[in-house]
């Protein structure tokens, strides 16, 4: 539903795309992972045609973007890292506005607007200026107001960076939905979490380029397999517990002494639990707390790029 | 699932005239909810005309008025107010630029260019809209004028005539005020870049004195301002005093004159604003 092929784009010296390849097949959640600066929202303003490449080529349900921009646009569906709706018109106006734009039948409009309307929990504000809109509110019209043409492709665009928790999840649920009805959607995010919640494959990008693409499960493996943390009661057996673990340790042991913490790369799930925790009793280490998990895509992140999601934001 | 929606047919006034009407009536309806902002753009040019009138009224005499009066205040009254309407008209072009990077910083051109919309659609109906919201301006304007002795002196028709190119003239800097608008990096900048070149336009003009009280190589660039020619031109259609007319042609010719250099600014100006917007994009 999206090809991208050899996407360049640079402003200055600046290379905000460096040769980006993607793929997103219909009726999927594509998440575009990668820190602030790694080229996230030029990719997205190239495949909704606001910006032309300098190289490379992009098409959506075949349709190149410089060529075909208009027809691309009749598709698309684009909500921003801002609220993009009008603060003085009403909720039901903006919606209106947007479906007259999108050149919709008035009847048309005015029955989808209805409908989104109540799909996002909006009814009872419809007909209030958006200066009385909570954050989360508006990021929901927002959404609505790029559904208003039902389109095909949906480029969400760190939809709920500034949100709070709740809203965030909220909106989530509402991606959730979207994606039941068949709508192929490229989400971009810096939120490791949303990308691991909503993309059933990930691109992680850095530096204007793809590093690793996958989905959750596959990318979490590269990092290779679980960990399990323990915790001991007492620092002075901290030496001891880290001997027992690496009995059934895969990699190398780590020692955080100011936690009183120890984390091994292990395989094999809970049965390899049961076997630490049987050498930690024979070796009498007292334990305070033990948990096997699963990498995040924290950690997937730091050992692509050797940094964090968030270090390279300053 | 695409083939559930349906689409309008095109409009006998095409995409591009449609689109605009929607979004003059999305800027109209911020006019009208934020209603400071129309109140302060009315207060601003009534508190120049009684600035003007009242301090400035007895010490600018107008030559050729009336030889066998001596100047006085009520003949400056009646000379000044074509030159507030010119003014207010000009400076309203200030409203786009800033309007315009409002959208761009909200994100909200990014949106509109991601529409299948006429890609004029956001620059007319901005143009559109601020030319209108000049009517109730220039209304308040007039009733000001008459309570301080201005008076519409040669007809009602005529009268129509100078309101019709007021408006025109609103439209014409309208674009110019949105191509500066498009070039901002943020709505602070655009407060004063909105602003700035609209002090020397207006004051280089007949508009508060008359061209022949300036130094002598000022007085071509007054002469062919299209500024003096608008207020000259009201000031005919008005039937108020005009000063002594110079030898140039736009002041021979001020409607003329008028029209064409708002034909000619629209000619440049739309199609730079409009290629501008093209490549727009949040900031």
């Amino acid at each position: 539903m999206i090809e991208a092929r050899g996407l360049v784009k640079k402003y200055g010296d600046v290379v905000a795309l460096d040769g980006l390849d993607l793929s997103v097949p219909e009726g999927t959640v594509y998440g575009l992972l990668g820190p602030n600066g790694a080229g996230k929202t030029t990719a997205v303003r190239i495949l909704t045609t606001l910006l032309k490449p300098d190289a490379g080529t992009a098409k959506v349900d075949g349709l190149d973007v410089v060529r075909k921009a208009n027809a691309v646009r009749r598709i698309i569906g684009l909500t921003g890292q801002y609220a993009a709706v009008d603060e003085y018109l009403t909720g039901r106006e903006n919606l209106r506005m947007f479906g007259d734009l999108y050149h919709l039948p008035t009847a048309y409009v005015k029955e989808r607007s209805d409908e989104l309307l109540a799909r996002f929990d909006l009814t009872d504000a419809a007909d209030r200026s958006l200066r009385t809109y909570s954050g989360g509110m508006r990021r929901r019209l927002d959404l609505a107001a790029s559904l208003i043409a039902k389109p095909r492709v949906l480029f969400l665009d760190e939809p709920t960076t500034g949100l709070d928790p709740r809203s965030r999840i909220d909106l989530w649920e509402v991606i959730k939905d979207l994606v039941a009805d068949g709508t192929t959607v490229l989400l971009t995010t810096q939120y490791l979490e949303e990308a691991d919640q909503l993309a059933e494959e990930i691109v992680v990008i850095d530096h204007g380029r793809v590093i690793a693409q996958g989905t959750s499960d596959t990318l979490k493996d590269q990092v290779g397999g679980d960990r399990l943390e323990i915790v001991v009661d007492d620092p002075a057996q901290m030496d001891a517990a880290a001997q027992a673990l690496r009995s059934v340790a895969t990699g190398e042991v780590t020692v955080d002494r100011a936690d009183h913490r120890i984390v091994a790369p292990v395989v094999g799930g809970s049965l390899t639990l049961v076997d630490a925790v049987r050498s930690l009793d024979a070796a009498h280490v007292g334990i305070a707390d033990v948990a096997l998990r699963r990498p995040t895509l924290d950690d997937v992140f730091l050992s692509l790029t050797g940094h964090t999601a968030e270090e390279d934001q300053a | 699932m695409s083939s559930a929606v349906p689409t309008r047919p095109r409009p006998i006034i095409g995409w591009g005239l449609h689109d605009g009407l929607v979004v003059a009536r999305r800027n109209l309806i911020q006019t009208i909810r934020v209603p400071e902002l129309l109140f302060f753009s009315i207060v601003q040019p009534v508190i120049f005309v009684l600035l003007f009138a009242f301090v400035f009224g007895g010490a600018i005499p107008i030559p050729g008025a009336d030889p066998t009066t001596a100047p006085d205040a009520s003949v400056y009254r009646q000379y000044l107010m074509p030159g507030i309407f010119g003014q207010t008209v000009a400076f309203a072009s200030a409203a786009a630029t800033v309007g315009l990077a409002e959208d761009m910083k909200r994100g909200i051109i990014d949106r509109f260019r991601s529409l299948p919309m006429a890609s004029g659609g956001v620059l007319i109906g901005r143009t559109f809209a601020d030319a209108t919201r000049q009517i109730l301006v220039l209304f308040v304007l007039s009733i000001t004028g008459l309570l301080i002795g201005w008076r519409i002196n040669d007809g009602i028709l005529n009268a129509v005539y100078a309101y019709l190119l007021l408006l025109f003239f609103a439209y014409t800097v309208a674009w110019i005020g949105s191509w500066i608008g498009l070039y901002m990096p943020n709505p602070e900048t655009a407060q004063t870049a909105g602003l700035v070149w609209l002090f020397p336009l207006t004051f280089l003009s007949n508009a508060f004195v008359p061209i022949t009280a300036m130094p002598s190589w000022l007085q071509p660039i007054a002469q062919w301002n299209p500024i003096s020619s608008l207020v000259l031109s009201t000031r005919e259609l008005f039937g108020n005093p005009t000063g002594i007319v110079g030898d140039a042609w736009p002041q021979q010719n001020p409607i003329a004159y008028t029209l064409i250099s708002c034909a000619v600014l629209i000619a440049i100006f739309a199609p730079l604003a409009v290629r501008r917007y093209r490549t727009s994009t949040s900031r």
